[in-house]
């Protein structure tokens, strides 16, 4: 783990990939050390940002060296089944990309457990990894300037569901009437980090 | 029956702001709330408010408040002519109006109603994210506020809080190498700290735009998203950075080439398009004070 300067009052922590970054998280939301106002996991690194009035960095660097990291939680989230009607704009220019047909990135799509890694881009919005998925996506050339609500989408190694409308540059291949993200729902956000998902096809 | 202040003229933008949503940034929702902290607790100091009640964040004045009942007001920020609350708490009685003019330095003023502003909270928070779309919508002119029940702690006897204004000339601010430092040239962060930068007219809650010298990148590449806090001066491809403020997104895409020391964004908030800052060097960042 290397802690990189991340102000006066934060830690940027680099690990060794998603996995070490969802294990530290699971340790830390679980049981995070005094004076933790905030935890941003990302693709590799996790920031930790403090409350200044309750700990110093130096305190909170010691306390965090000390934790040991839970990839048993990390792996034992909570299972969402989200309904897709695989009808995306963008699902013939992703079967091109990956060399196969449309029913196959359907298969591909639906065959195997999905985790949240993170959130970030807007709220409630959860970047999604499937273990073995071998997705390589490239972003459309140009981003829309509206992505409408419940639209499932692919870019990178990544799958995710727009929360609301909003510009966007993901691979749309289908969409959902899940609400992801509800401000009266406690949490509002449905993908969580840790969050295990099977997205399951419906008819259109 | 409750009280209200009534918006008669909500000038540029005028939002309800509060200490924001920390804790959710994990989920995407990152912390918003005032854009300058320190005079966001000083107006509700001023009216006897615990500091993180909700007020009136206004940019660039032009606020027309009126008092629906007999209600103490203070300012704090941005001195507005015809501000007479500014740093002195200030009785309106019902029917009277707070009319803040165009500020001659600074640019974002903090209207604090004693009770607090008692809009409907959204996520633990009255604060208006305008990246994120969370929270009030900004003011418009007839929006009624609801104002809070009094705090049980007496309205403090200060007269006038001797607290400077914002400046209105070249504007120093502390900064660190930030994570991402070692992506940039020496060469960068020289000019970063050694020439001003000139505030962008598109700077807004998000963040602060800057104009000057380009950052040269000491490698190529692209940095997967990661996670920033206020005050992070990220640079985009075309090298000028941005700083980013109270409604920055809760990760970023580009590197962080350095910091602003926490306490010195609130003055960030205050820059006008056009002014000028510089940022110093604080140099042993590990023993780097804390924000506050």
């Amino acid at each position: 783990m290397r802690v990189l300067p991340s102000g006066t009052t934060s830690l940027l922590l680099e690990l060794d990939g998603l996995d070490a970054v969802l294990a530290l998280y699971a340790a830390l939301s679980d049981e995070p050390p005094p004076g933790v106002l905030d935890l941003v996991p990302a693709a590799r690194t996790l920031l930790v940002v403090a409350d200044p009035a309750a700990t110093t960095l130096a305190d909170l660097e010691a306390a965090l060296r000390r934790v040991t990291p839970r990839p048993d939680a990390a792996r034992a989230g909570d299972l969402v089944e989200i309904p897709v009607t695989y009808d995306g704009d963008d699902l013939d220019d992703v079967a091109r990309t990956l060399g196969c047909d449309v029913p196959d990135v359907v298969r591909r799509h639906t065959a195997a457990e999905w985790t949240v890694a993170f959130c970030g881009f807007a709220p409630g919005f959860g970047y999604l990894t499937q273990a073995g998925g071998h997705w390589d996506v490239p972003r459309r050339p140009s981003p829309r300037t509206r992505v409408p609500a419940g639209s499932v989408a692919l870019a990178g190694a990544f799958s995710g569901v727009y929360p609301r409308e909003s510009p966007g540059g993901w691979q749309l291949v289908g969409r959902t009437d899940v609400p992801v993200f509800d401000l009266d729902r406690e949490p509002p956000a449905l993908l969580r980090p840790g969050t295990r998902v099977r997205f399951v096809e419906v008819g259109p | 029956m409750s009280r209200t202040v009534t918006v008669l003229e909500a000038g540029l933008l005028t939002t309800v702001q509060d200490a924001g949503r920390p804790g959710r940034a994990a989920l995407g929702v990152g912390r918003s709330g005032a854009c300058d902290r320190a005079a966001h607790r000083l107006a509700n100091r001023l009216v006897g408010n615990p500091e993180d009640a909700a007020v009136l964040e206004v940019t660039f004045g032009g606020l027309v408040l009126r008092a629906d009942h007999d209600v103490l007001v203070a300012t704090a920020g941005a001195r507005c002519p015809g501000g007479t609350a500014h740093h002195a708490p200030v009785w309106l009685r019902a029917g009277e109006a707070l009319r803040l003019g165009t500020p001659d330095a600074g640019l974002r003023t903090y209207v604090a109603v004693r009770g607090g502003v008692a809009v409907e909270p959204v996520l633990g928070s009255r604060s208006t994210d305008v990246l994120a779309g969370i929270g009030p919508a900004p003011l418009s002119p007839g929006d009624v506020l609801p104002v809070g029940g009094c705090p049980t702690s007496g309205a403090p006897g200060v007269d006038v809080a001797p607290v400077p204004d914002p400046a209105s000339g070249d504007v120093a601010v502390r900064v660190l190498p930030g994570p991402r430092r070692d992506w940039f040239t020496d060469d960068a962060w020289a000019l970063l700290t050694g020439r001003p930068y000139a505030v962008n007219q598109d700077s807004n809650r998000v963040g602060v735009r800057l104009d000057g010298e380009p950052l040269q990148r000491a490698r190529d590449g692209e940095l997967p998203s990661e996670g920033m806090v206020r005050g992070a001066l990220q640079v985009p491809p075309a090298g000028t950075p941005v700083l980013f403020l109270a409604d920055h997104p809760v990760t970023g895409g580009y590197p962080v080439i350095g910091y602003v020391v926490d306490q010195d964004v609130d003055r960030c908030a205050q820059l006008r398009p056009g002014q000028r800052v510089r940022f110093t060097w604080l140099r042993g960042g590990a023993g780097a004070p804390a924000g506050g």
